[in-house]
């Protein structure tokens, strides 16, 4: 029907926001409902590959050919996000990740990898993750997507957190907020049962390890202190497990596997199976066919809980750093609440309760819990949701550099966010036209143990004496935990301009360009949508006119326009599966056309029955 | 704005750490970024700015030493360059003792876990005595205790530094 429906239909409720956990290994979506936060996706595995046609795959068809093309398939890749090359060198051994370009490149310039013919970032993978969720989302909601709160890690830093916000981008999403793991899974956890007190979050995943402590006082959520690991996960005791077999392979078969790709896979996955038999049972296989050769390798319990220890220690000591932070006692803690697959580990949990003395909440399933409290977050920002507020902190230090190599603090670690710092600049040498400035971040004194966020340079100063200038930087870490950065000139209150370039990551036009990209390759995938979005819309369409029929304004239509009417419905009926999505919309146009009259004389009836109720 | 203005309060030495939280939650709720997703621009870089001021003001005020400092920086009563006179005599021990430490006299030990308590000790003194002179200036708005606060505030600041110093090689050694 035509677009007067609108006025008395009352379904045109604004866009739902997606809410997104992307995480290293597995990644899936939510929206908020009604009745609550919803799963709107399965869990995909966080993997993607290229076809030998060139077509990009992700998920749970990429998983297969993990095994079936490892040269042409990538996994973990949240790992590499935000990352240089220079500081990917231990994941490297333990990953196989393919880099490219790494020769003469500088060691601060962004990381690429090889997947069969293409060749993309990290963001551009992490990209086609979120792009299936968004269609899967698009296709159980039947209504289109474009809004999006991600989680990240808690302890990711600025630069990890721009990636993520530019894969987004990249994906056709609009990212509202970057919303932390464990703040999420709080999120989801205090929604419905009104809690109060203050609680510790546990999250193990994949990759990446965080602690968060958190106040819940009348719906808000403020978040004390946090820590974290973000190279700290699942995949680690995978590696530890992986090392035990490959030597016991070595020595059985007296070859080294590691170099074919397709049997470390094969392995990788048989450790994984082994391993999450573990959280239940007391000793499993480690099971291996390849080549028509056989390997099996019992691990009881107590050999797992033996090699996983100092992982678990690991995680341990951050959450006491946590604790002294948050100024609680383990006694002021009310609840531990568990997120992350790897929290199924019975040495997990037994660690974690023997620290906090208290029993950890497993209720919710551990994998779900993020994007449900994703979706929650979504929630707050359409309005859906009024009460709940969360304050989230800066889970690192900024500060910039100063004279020897010293790091200045001006925003400390654990301040809740937004926050802002100003410090004043000037020259030193008569004349002086411009004025670098480091930002780094991190807990060390020296610049060299922090990480580079970028180099800002303030332009154009008028020169002048040295020491006279005095250009006031104010420095803004915004809700997403991301650092804004302006200046001005505090003798005339005029913007000063400012460069920057940033230590990691990609420029807004080199996003532009990956958009634009990714939509070229994606025709197909385009015209499979458009037709459904058309047939979405058709549907809409129809059923309005079948409820028009009840309608006094249908009763007085001539019988020549009816005519027309049921004419316009088979005509679209008739197009209605075909793979034109045109047609479609040209059927569509022309039942629009015909029913516009009687649009227009129900909206009127409307108004009339409105303007009756009204005492004027 | 400064601090005081944006929880609306009254530029006062003493506070009341709930009804400052209180204020605090509040206004996050009215201003706080996520309340404004749908706004336009410059409504939502209005919410920013206030929520980062609001964020910046509490987490200020509702420490007392912070919240004196901050008052005294809003005075232009600022901090002296110069080592407090008295503790001269007290750093100058302390150095020779650390020094003998990191060359691996290990006898010194227990003079440095002494000094270490009688700077906490030191410490808690001091802040006692900044409540104190804050809630006499409330009341009498007398200048002279401003002053006063700022030489206590520059003692105390001299010796966390030297409790700093003396921790960490203290436990320097102990990981040896």
């Amino acid at each position: 029907m035509s677009t007067f429906q609108i006025d008395f239909g009352g379904g045109n409720s604004p866009q739902k926001i997606l809410g997104i956990d992307l995480g290293t290994t597995n990644s899936l979506a939510a929206i908020m409902d009604l009745t609550g936060p919803r799963l709107m996706t399965g869990i995909i595995p966080s993997v993607v590959a290229v076809s030998e046609e060139g077509d990009v795959i992700a998920g749970e068809e990429a998983l297969q050919m993990l095994v079936t093309h490892p040269e042409r398939t990538v996994y973990s890749v949240k790992r590499l996000m935000g990352r240089g090359p220079a500081d990917i060198q231990d994941e490297l051994k333990l990953f196989p990740f393919r880099l490219t370009g790494l020769g003469d490149a500088p060691s601060d310039s962004m990381i690429h990898l090889q997947l069969g013919d293409k060749v993309m970032t990290p963001p551009e993978v992490s990209a086609h993750i979120l792009r299936k969720l968004k269609w899967d989302a698009e296709n159980v909601l039947g209504e289109r997507l474009t809004q999006a709160v991600i989680t990240v890690p808690a302890y990711f830093n600025d630069a990890q957190r721009q990636a993520t916000k530019d894969a987004g981008r990249i994906a056709g999403l609009d990212v509202l907020r970057l919303v932390n793991e464990p703040t999420a899974a709080a999120l989801a956890y205090g929604l419905d049962k009104r809690k109060e007190g203050v609680i510790a979050v546990y999250d193990l995943g994949g990759g990446t390890f965080d602690v968060s402590i958190l106040r819940l006082h009348e719906g808000i959520f403020e978040v004390l202190a946090t820590n974290g690991d973000t190279h700290l996960g699942g995949d680690d005791i995978d590696n530890l497990l992986m090392a035990v077999a490959l030597e016991d392979i070595q020595s059985e078969w007296g070859e080294n596997i590691s170099s074919h790709s397709d049997a470390v896979q094969l392995l990788r996955r048989a450790v994984i199976q082994a391993k999450e038999k573990l959280s239940f049972v007391p000793a499993a296989v480690i099971d291996l066919n390849y080549n028509d050769k056989h390997y099996q390798r019992e691990i009881t319990l107590d050999v797992f809980n033996r090699l996983i220890q100092p992982i678990v220690e690991r995680t341990l000591a951050r959450c006491r750093a946590c604790l002294a932070d948050s100024k609680m006692s383990v006694a002021e803690i009310n609840e531990v609440v568990m997120v992350g697959g790897s929290t199924r580990i019975p040495l997990v949990r037994a660690e974690v309760e023997k620290l906090f003395r208290s029993r950890p909440h497993t209720e919710l399933n551990p994998d779900e819990v993020v994007a449900l409290g994703a979706a929650v977050q979504a929630g707050i920002l359409s309005g859906d949701v009024k009460d709940q507020l969360l304050l989230d902190v800066t889970p690192l230090s900024l500060g910039i550099e100063t004279m020897g190599g010293l790091v200045s603090k001006l925003i400390h670690r654990n301040s809740t966010i937004p926050a802002s710092a100003v410090d004043q600049f000037t020259t030193a040498v008569d004349g002086q036209r411009n004025v670098l400035i480091h930002v780094v971040q991190g807990e060390r004194e020296l610049v060299k143990d922090c990480r580079s966020l970028a180099r800002f340079d303030l332009k154009e100063l008028p020169p002048m004496p040295a020491g006279l200038a005095r250009i006031e930087v104010r420095f803004l870490i915004d809700a997403n935990g991301i650092l804004n950065v302006t200046a001005r000139d505090a003798r005339t209150g005029q913007e000063q301009s400012l460069e920057v370039k940033p230590s990691y990551g990609l420029s807004d036009e080199q996003v532009e360009a990956m958009i634009l990209e990714s939509f070229d390759h994606a025709e197909a995938d385009m015209n499979e949508r458009q037709v459904r979005e058309a047939r979405v819309e058709a549907d809409n369409n129809l059923a309005a006119v079948e409820k028009a029929r009840r309608n006094e304004a249908f009763v007085a239509l001539s019988p020549e326009e009816r005519q027309a009417i049921e004419v316009a419905i088979q005509g679209l009926l008739a197009v209605y599966h075909s793979e034109d999505h045109h047609l479609i919309r040209e059927k569509i146009d022309v039942l629009n056309e015909v029913t516009r009259n009687l649009a227009e004389n129900m909206m009127n009836t409307a108004v009339r029955g409105a303007l009756k109720g009204t005492k004027l | 704005m400064n601090y005081y203005e944006a929880l609306g309060l009254q530029t006062k030495l003493t506070l009341d750490a709930d009804d400052l939280k209180k204020r605090y939650y509040e206004r996050s709720r009215q201003w706080h970024p996520d309340k404004f997703s749908r706004a336009n621009a410059d409504e939502q870089q209005k919410a920013l700015d206030t929520t980062a001021l609001l964020n910046d003001a509490y987490r200020t005020l509702r420490d007392p030493v912070a919240r004196a400092e901050y008052v005294l920086e809003e005075r232009k009563i600022h901090p002296a360059k110069t080592p407090p006179p008295e503790l001269l005599e007290e750093v100058f021990e302390l150095n020779m003792a650390l020094e003998e430490l990191r060359e691996g006299d290990q006898s010194v030990r227990p003079q440095l876990e002494n000094t270490k308590h009688k700077f906490a000790h030191m410490l808690d003194e001091i802040d006692h005595g900044i409540a104190v002179m804050s809630s006499l200036y409330d009341r009498s708005h007398d200048e002279s205790l401003l002053h006063a606060i700022r030489s206590v505030l520059d003692r105390r600041r001299y010796v966390s530094n030297l409790m700093r110093d003396v921790n960490k090689e203290l436990n320097v050694d102990l990981s040896n």
